[in-house]
Formats: C-alpha cells, structure tokens, sequence
C-alpha cells in the first residue's frame, strides 16, 4: 500500500532559476538584431495620411527620406507655424532638395544609385503646393520614382 | 591544491539582462514604411504631344477648398472608385481599339479601352496633401480592383488576386522559381489595364 503514498515532504523544491537569464538574453538578442534607431529626430509634426492601396517600401538602403509639415511646437516660435521642409536633421527650402538628393545619392553604392527612391513623409495638412515644389525639384535632378509614405487605412480617417 | 575560489553569485544577472532587454524594447521600431508609389515625368518637353481624345481622358480635379470635381462635376470621395472604374472599363472602342474584356457600358462617349484611357488628377496649390492622397488611393483602388477581377478570372488556380500576388512578388521571402512562374501572369495584368494616371501641375490662378 505505501508503494502508492504520495510523499509529503511538506515544502516543494524551489523552482531552478537558473536558465532565466539564458530566456532573457535570447530575448534580448532578438530585439538588438531587430532594432532600428531611428536616425533622425523628427522637428515637424508628421501626421501622415491613411491610405490601403500601397505598397511597401524598398529596402532601407535604397531610400531618401524627405520629410515635411508643419514644425513641431518647441519649434515654432523660431521657425513659424508655416509648413517646412525637413531634410536630415534641420529645416530646409524647396532649393536645397536638389542639392540634398544628389548628396544622398552619391553616399549610396554604386549599383544602387539608379533604384533609389524618394520616401515623402508629408504632414497630412500640408498645402499641395509645397509637395508640387518638391516634386519639380526631384524632377529636375532626376529623381523620379517616388512614393508617397501613408499610414495604413482607408480614406475615411482622413477627415 | 588550491584553494576553492568563492562562487560568482549570478543571481542578478537576469535583472541586467532585463534592463538591457527593456532598453531594446523601447527603442525598437519594427517598421516598414510603405504608401503609394509614383513614378514623375522626365523633365524634358515633350516637343509634339500626342493627341489625346477627350472622351479617353477622365478628368479629376480637387479645388482648393477640397472639392472633388469629375468630369467638371462635383462628387464625393466615396464614389470617385466606381466612377473611376465605370471609366477604365468602359470599352466603348470598335474594330481595333475594342476591348473583348472590358464589362462596361460600351458608350461611345467614354474611353475606348484601358490602354487609352487616361486618369488626369489636377489639383491646387492650396489643396490639403491627405485630401490629394485620398483622391489618388481612390484611383489607384479603381485599377488594382479591375486588375484582381481579371486576375481571378484568368488565373483561378492561384488562389489569390492581383495584389496579393503582387505582395507575394515582391516579398524577398517567396523563392526565386515561384517569382519567375508569377512574373508573366502580372505583366499580362498590368498590359491589360496599364496604369495611366497623370499628375499635372497645379494652377496658380483659380
């Protein structure tokens, strides 16, 4: 009969800890490989616009970001509240663009540099005009393949 | 013999680890950008621009106070789709420029078949940038829907429509015996309703 007999030890072993670290460090590994700091800080509001007819961008190697919209708050007092353009980490006029792209352009491999495309993270209450400019500049240097970079949704939570 | 060295106790360990592993958490940004793709105009002028029908041009404009105008008609966001279809899939045209696959009203007084038809999206300078992104989803929506109709039609045995094999073209993970099976089938799609949409400067003057 005691064959059966549970044994009752009265405290149960401490659950071994010991390979929570490894769990942890795998972890964190996953999200080291998988972390993107974002490269620049961003000094316009960037609202963008919903859209579900998209495609997804290339790879990040094959990308120049321009981004634009209104200046966020704590710049507003030195910049204005007038929609501008950012590139790279400071405010920029629709003359620099040119200037920008083919500066970007030439820090890219050579293989790469007729694939590149232009990401245009425009605040959704931005003016056309500003974009209209922007485009007659990428035109001019030949940049032509754009993408206009939305958020993902239907047009009705654009209002 | 030597002496027994005390052990490291390794107890905190994991809350290193874990303050590491929150500082990633934080900082990570899975993302991929992703929004409409466009392609611009050369710069050069064209010298002789061809002529082009006005019953083949389908004329979008958005005002500066974000009013949709068709055909010089106003209209709502929401039926600038089907509108847009009804257009690119009339196949009004005869003899030559008849379109076997069109499903439209056949009206001689709309296009005469996709590859003529023409979506032209003029817009202001003061027009909102989301309302011209809006209009331009509307649009593109208009052709991919005719395109994953065809698909379907076409190519049943894939199981999915155009965009998603689209998608699954240009995911880096598909293997490169499928990307070629899937390369042509695309291509006759996008033959059949090539995506024809002009964007035109703005006007200044209202």
């Amino acid at each position: 009969m005691s064959k059966f007999k549970k044994k009752k030890n009265g405290e149960q072993p401490a659950i071994n800890t010991a390979s929570l670290p490894d769990i942890v460090f795998m972890l964190l590994f996953f999200f080291m490989v998988a972390t993107v700091m974002r490269d620049n800080t961003l000094m316009v509001k960037n609202t963008l616009p919903a859209a579900d007819q998209i495609q997804k961008l290339d790879k990040k190697d094959r990308v120049i970001y321009i981004y634009a919209g209104k200046p966020s708050e704590r710049y507003q007092k030195k910049y204005g509240d007038q929609p501008r353009i950012q590139l790279n980490d400071k405010f920029s006029v629709v003359s620099d663009v040119g200037a920008y792209i083919l500066a970007e352009r030439a820090t890219k491999r050579e293989e790469l540099q007729n694939v590149l495309t232009t990401s245009l993270k425009v605040d959704g209450d931005t003016n056309m005009g500003l974009i209209s400019d922007i485009k007659q500049e990428l035109r001019k240097v030949n940049a032509l393949k754009i993408n206009y970079t939305t958020r993902v949704g239907d047009y009705t939570q654009n209002n | 013999m030597a002496r027994k060295s005390p052990e490291v106790n390794a107890g905190s360990m994991a809350d290193i680890a874990f303050l590491l592993l929150i500082f990633f958490l934080v900082t990570t940004t899975i993302e991929t950008d992703s929004g409409i793709n466009r392609k611009l105009p050369p710069m050069e002028d064209v010298i002789d621009p061809p002529i082009i029908k006005q019953r083949n041009i389908f004329t979008v404009v958005v005002n500066k106070n974000n009013d949709i105008l068709v055909e010089e008609k106003p209209m709502q966001l929401s039926d600038v789709r089907s509108a847009a279809v009804r257009f690119l899939d009339n196949g009004g045209g005869i003899g030559e420029e008849a379109c076997d696959y069109c499903k439209g009203d056949k009206d001689r007084s709309s296009s005469d078949n996709p590859d003529k038809a023409i979506i032209s999206l003029k817009n202001d300078r003061e027009t909102d940038y989301k309302v011209y992104i809006s209009v331009q989803n509307e649009l593109v929506a208009a052709y991919n829907e005719l395109r994953d109709r065809e698909f379907l039609a076409m190519y049943p045995n894939q199981r999915m429509t155009f965009v998603e094999a689209n998608k699954y073209y240009s995911d880096p993970r598909t293997s490169p015996k499928a990307k070629i099976e899937i390369k042509p089938k695309l291509d006759v799609l996008k033959r059949m309703y090539p995506q024809k949409l002009s964007e035109a400067e703005p006007s200044k003057i209202n």
